[in-house]
């Protein structure tokens, strides 16, 4: 039979699913501030457009409209992937918890739908419909794309604090309550980390686009709100996140323990824990080697008000079985440490964009403030890696913390390295792709507006080339 | 009519959504596949461009619908789907991702290269998701998906007589609700060339479809007995409906009464896989699987429910303003591209 002759390719797939699950993941997420956070700032720039009568702000909201028909239709089907293999690489899961676990799910089908048909409605309906009906039809968008994630994240949430339903003595799911699912303990704070994150993330992005252009020469007006706009708003919630952010970690350190004595690196239990920046934990688990060691301080931002006699609990105090390894342990405290660090940086970024623009009513002019800003997208995005690697790595060995382990999740099909290495390509061809869909738009836009340079002005076109009456 | 048996019909309703909306995407990319060069499938390129640009993502959400309600619903069935039929949902997720991306790069290009390239992909993808999905609905109708956490053949599970069949008519029913629904769109967008292109291939993919299905009760006799009895049985009124409607449609066709036509077909291709589900009724895996044993506890039965009636308060409506404007030309493109955009 065929699938004898297939014996030798039989791997463990185990190994090979938890990497095509998270590099899936880890592509589909930089997708997912566009789709949340874009369209609000594309209605800003429309609400200017329209309502003070702003040319150079209508332009922007039309182009970005058509940058997120792109990004939309990519996030859409690597959001596709994901729903296929919850089944495909996690069938024991699926099959036990999906009465629970997919509840959310049919929340978030309900805004990706409203998401889809208002996309399609305001990215098609510029030449057509009236202004004002037009923007509005943008609203939804937004509701929806906070809706949605809010609902993905409380299904992750919710495999961090799995409540709301009654088991049998076989440990099958006899009784669902789909509130208490939805709403689990973890969902509120998380949810709250990844909306806020989508619109500092999606700030960012866009921001850096136009900055990066700024720096090029191209310092016309048209840059400039394409600067202002989304990095305004990035810088809005990039304080926020760092009251939520602090918030969620607390959250951690009291309900999530063994998350947290992974995070802050702390083989024994103790009172006066020091916050250890970098470092890692040496192989007999009894001390971190290297890093910087900074006394007591993790105890006092665990709990403010006993300060550095806050007890933490470390790695002693669960079975080792129960709780990351050393190794996954290093990951999540590095990943911890990038988050943190670059949130930080970013947060002065912001702090010098708003105290320029409080002195002086103006963006800083410095050359510098331009080629961070340049990049503070790809800092974002791996702020927000980082961030996602610490709650699932961080949860380990669990997929439903407490009741199921990743190990007794994952299907038995053995060929799934194959499937991964066909994802990996697949997935990098469709990324680059993306990127240079993106990039020669810009660049026919300029061509077409002739505000550009750089670019040559001379030599054939492109668009005689041009194919179909669209 | 208990919960479950609620919530299996609201199931029944997203696949036949998706069969009637998305196939009919699909089925655009099979004739964009075959349209011939740049130059000769110019025409009806930028007729498919046009007609499923705007539709298409929420169309495509039915398949997320359908595939959320089966995992929350009836999880066994889910993960036993999935463990059995890894290869055809693979080749289909994959199929997915290249023909979404492709399409929207298609669009965001200018260079004929380009453009080829992106609707090879978009074209081919296109024909393969479709194959597989119906090979899938093949392989469950013909009671290859085990229950109960064991796996199938990973092969002979999804390449058998009857998933060949599934597949085939998948691909052919696509083909032709799209050409009915593209002649239509070309009558409307007044351009009779192209109306009588996609007249003579609607009615081509509409006989050849039913060729396939009588081939298909034949080979089910053979292959999927139980889908068969219930094909003659509890489903022959249904049967009969789809034949009904696929023959008035090509009547209608021929006459150019292109409205009616459009909602025939529909009616031929839902009552077909509507009947599909009553003939494996009770089970969601034939003789496996029924659909009480593989319910969801009440709670989450119940928000199934729940979010449908959201989702008929506010998705209906939602979809029926995009169809609308859609048909009324009001979505003529992305952005302003005719004319200098303002502020240019």
């Amino acid at each position: 039979m065929l699938s004898d002759l297939l014996t030798p390719l039989a791997v463990n797939p185990l190994p090979w699913a938890r990497a095509q699950m998270a590099f899936t993941l880890a592509f589909h997420i930089i997708l997912v501030p566009l789709g949340v956070s874009w369209a609000a700032m594309a209605l800003i720039a429309n609400y200017r457009g329209i309502k003070h009568d702003d040319a150079d702000a209508l332009l922007l909201a039309q182009r970005w409209s058509k940058y997120m028909a792109v990004t939309f239709a990519v996030g859409a089907v690597t959001g596709t992937v994901l729903t296929f293999e919850f089944g495909l690489l996690w069938p024991k899961f699926m099959g036990r918890w999906g009465d629970a676990f997919g509840v959310p799910f049919a929340l978030e089908g309900l805004f990706f739908f409203t998401e889809a048909i208002f996309v399609a409605i305001y990215i098609y309906g510029w030449r057509r419909l009236k202004p004002w009906p037009h923007f509005w039809t943008g609203i939804p968008i937004v509701i929806a794309g906070i809706g949605g994630s809010v609902s993905v994240i409380a299904a992750n949430a919710w495999m961090n604090q799995p409540q709301g339903f009654t088991l049998n003595s076989a440990g099958e799911i006899i009784e669902v309550d789909p509130l208490a699912v939805i709403f689990n303990k973890a969902m509120p704070l998380e949810a709250a980390h990844m909306v806020v994150a989508a619109y500092i993330v999606g700030g960012f992005l866009v921001a850096s686009v136009y900055a990066f252009g700024m720096l090029r020469g191209r310092n016309d007006r048209y840059h400039r709100i394409g600067f202002i706009i989304p990095f305004t708003v990035a810088a809005i919630a990039v304080p926020i996140q760092m009251g939520v952010g602090d918030q969620l970690a607390r959250w951690v350190y009291q309900n999530e323990p063994e998350k947290f004595a992974a995070i802050e690196l702390v083989p024994k239990t103790s009172d006066n824990v020091p916050e250890t920046l970098l470092g890692r934990l040496n192989a007999d688990v009894t001390k971190v080697e290297g890093g910087i060691s900074i006394p007591g301080l993790a105890s006092i931002l665990s709990d403010p008000s006993t300060g550095t006699g806050t007890v933490v609990q470390g790695r002693d105090a669960f079975p080792e079985d129960e709780q990351p390894t050393v190794r996954q342990a290093n990951t999540v405290h590095l990943a911890w440490d990038v988050m943190v660090g670059l949130g930080t940086f970013l947060f002065l970024l912001s702090a010098w964009y708003a105290l320029s623009w409080l002195f002086r009513r103006d963006y800083p002019r410095s050359k510098w403030f331009l080629r961070i800003g340049s990049i503070s997208g790809i800092l974002a995005v791996i702020t927000m890696e980082a961030g996602w690697v610490v709650t699932e790595v961080g949860r380990q060995p669990w997929i439903v913390r407490n009741y199921m382990k990743v190990e007794d999740a994952a299907t038995g099909n053995t060929g799934v390295w194959i499937t991964f290495l066909a994802v990996v390509g697949i997935y990098s061809v469709v990324g680059v792709t993306t990127i240079l869909v993106l990039r020669g738009m810009s660049r026919r836009f300029r061509e077409e507006a002739g505000d550009d340079e750089t670019d040559v002005p001379y030599g054939p076109s492109a668009r005689p080339e041009e194919v179909g009456a669209r | 009519m208990t919960l479950a048996d609620a919530v299996a019909i609201v199931l029944f309703f997203g696949v036949t959504a998706y069969a009637i909306f998305g196939g009919a995407d699909f089925g655009a990319g099979f004739w964009d596949l075959v349209a011939g060069g740049a130059e000769r499938g110019e025409r009806p390129r930028a007729l498919i461009d046009h007609s499923i640009g705007p539709v298409w993502e929420a169309n495509h959400v039915w398949l997320i619908f359908s595939l959320v309600v089966l995992w929350t619903a009836f999880a066994e069935a889910f993960a036993s789907i999935t463990l059995t039929l890894f290869v055809p949902l693979t080749l289909a997720a994959f199929g997915i991702v290249l023909r979404g991306s492709s399409f929207a790069f298609r669009k965001a290009v200018f260079r004929t290269r380009d453009q080829r390239n992106f609707g090879a992909a978009f074209a081919l993808s296109s024909v393969l998701v479709p194959y597989c999905m119906g090979a899938v609905a093949g392989a469950i109708a013909a009671g290859r998906v085990p229950s109960g956490g064991k796996a199938g053949d990973p092969v002979t599970s999804w390449v058998n007589p009857t998933s060949i069949v599934g597949g085939v008519l998948a691909v052919t029913v696509c083909a032709y609700l799209s050409a009915v629904y593209l002649t239509w769109d070309a009558k409307r967008l007044d351009d009779p060339e192209m109306e009588a292109y996609f007249r003579r291939r609607s009615i081509g993919a509409g006989v050849a479809a039913s060729v396939i299905e009588a081939v298909g009760i034949v080979v089910f006799y053979a292959d999927a007995r139980y889908l068969f009895d219930g094909l003659v049985s509890r489903a022959l009124p249904l049967v009969i409906l789809s034949g009904l409607c696929g023959i008035g449609s090509l009547v209608l066709l021929v006459r150019r009464a292109n409205h009616g036509a459009r909602l025939l077909s529909v009616g031929a291709v839902a009552s077909v896989v509507v009947g599909w589900g009553v003939a494996q009724w009770p089970y969601l895996l034939p003789e496996s699987l029924k659909v009480d044993q593989a319910a969801a506890p009440e709670g989450t039965l119940g928000a199934v429910l729940v979010v449908f009636a959201l989702a008929a308060v506010i998705i209906l409506p939602s979809l029926a303003l995009l169809y609308v404007l859609d048909q009324k030309s009001l979505l003529p493109g992305e952005g302003v591209e005719a004319g200098p955009a303002p502020g240019d």
